[in-house]
């Protein structure tokens, strides 16, 4: 949307992604589960964290995308218009698949980022890891204990299981199109 | 609870949330004077040209940065007492920020040294300059627009991510309103103003950063006038 030639799908995209990326996700999580109320909208606790990371996550993703669809070469968008496509076909059939291989280490990025900040939600009661671990601490008072196994599990969900996953995303991606080595 | 927006009750607040976005700047700004030279301190340790300090250092910066802010800042504040060291939250909260945004720097810093083209290096043997030298005249120079960029961005993500001090009490800006809007039960205000001033220092921030990338570049003769 932000390069849509249309001036007011552009600039709402753009005050969107400003938006969220501007202020600090803590402030929006806290916006969206102690402000709307107000306005007669009450989210629960894991519906407003998961709303809130989406949207915040959205605008950064959709700035990875924006830099991906820019880097496809200028002659894929002229070969396609050479040879009458659609818009929607060129996207589809020719920009899309080509911005997979180019966005996916960013995007990578972006996962584990994403995965570090679900710890966030503890902070307006949704029952995750991290809230478990500061429940304990606070009844065992073991803080090295709950703490450090908190951090060891982000740790091995993000080393052995998202990360590997990702980088095999990576290679199929850039095997599709036929550059196997990135 | 009323839902409409009261100006009054908004202006009663504001100069105390802008006096606690001072502490919130002093807070980032510290902070990311930490996390650069924690960040120099990770590039030595990765420069190294012994294997296991590389390994180490590799698995260490891995495990910061996969790691959640939140949870390291409980465990440097709530864990280190039990060693005998007790730390005010302040202290807590720029080791904390300083080494967790350090790794994130000193991938900024490989990355900006790697890209310097590796001809420089070897033009610099052949002139038989030293290795001090080297770095100061030749490699420094060039690979300081292209960490630029990144180290901006950092420095924009520190700032946002000072609100999570507030959970280990440092009287940031966050944490006032989380005071005020507790105090006098209304959250719609203070909430939204800390978001308003967010956005109000981060894109003109970030907007800065962008310009003295562009001016870098020009000085490096790297992009020519017409290409802005």
């Amino acid at each position: 949307m932000r390069l849509s030639k249309n001036p007011i799908i552009q600039g709402t995209a753009t005050v969107y992604i400003e938006f969220f990326r501007g202020t600090s996700l803590l402030v929006q999580l806290f916006w969206f589960y102690y402000v709307l109320p107000f306005f007669g909208l009450t989210l629960e606790a894991f519906t407003a964290g998961v709303v809130a990371i989406g949207m915040n996550f959205g605008a950064y993703g959709a700035e990875i995308v924006r830099g991906g669809i820019l880097a496809v070469p200028k002659g894929q968008w002229e070969g396609a218009f050479a040879l009458n496509f659609t818009p929607a076909k060129r996207m589809r059939k020719i920009i899309i698949p080509q911005i997979f291989p180019i966005i996916l280490p960013p995007a990578a990025n972006l996962t584990v980022e994403l995965l570090k900040a679900t710890a966030l939600v503890a902070l307006v009661t949704v029952v995750d890891l991290t809230f478990e671990a500061k429940q304990i601490n606070a009844i065992t008072w073991l803080s090295a204990q709950c703490f450090g196994t908190a951090l060891l599990i982000y740790y091995i969900i993000s080393r052995f299981f998202l990360v590997p996953f990702l980088r095999w995303l990576e290679v199929i991606a850039a095997r599709k199109v036929g550059k196997d080595k990135i | 609870m009323n839902a409409e927006w009261r100006w009054d009750f908004a202006i009663e607040i504001l100069p105390q949330m802008l006096l606690a976005t001072l502490n919130t700047i002093l807070a980032a700004g510290i902070g990311y004077a930490i996390a650069a030279i924690v960040g120099l301190l990770f590039l030595l340790g990765q420069r190294t040209p012994i294997k296991i300090v590389n390994m180490v250092n590799r698995e260490i910066v891995e495990f910061i940065r996969s790691t959640p802010l939140l949870i390291q800042l409980f465990f440097v504040y709530f864990v280190l007492p039990q060693f005998g060291i007790t730390l005010s939250a302040w202290v807590c909260g720029m080791i904390t920020i300083g080494l967790h945004f350090g790794t994130y720097l000193s991938e900024v810093y490989r990355g900006a040294l790697e890209g310097v083209p590796k001809t420089q290096w070897e033009a610099c043997r052949a002139l038989n300059f030293s290795t001090f030298y080297t770095y100061r005249k030749i490699v420094l120079p060039q690979a300081f627009p292209i960490a630029i960029p990144g180290m901006g961005n950092y420095l924009v993500g520190i700032f946002k991510d000072t609100p999570l001090l507030s959970t280990i009490g440092v009287a940031e800006l966050f944490h006032a309103a989380t005071a005020v809007g507790g105090y006098h039960y209304r959250y719609l205000e203070p909430y939204t103003i800390v978001g308003l001033i967010f956005l109000t220092l981060s894109i003109p921030a970030a907007m800065w950063i962008r310009k003295i990338e562009k001016n870098v570049n020009l000085a490096q003769g790297k992009i020519k006038k017409e290409q802005l």
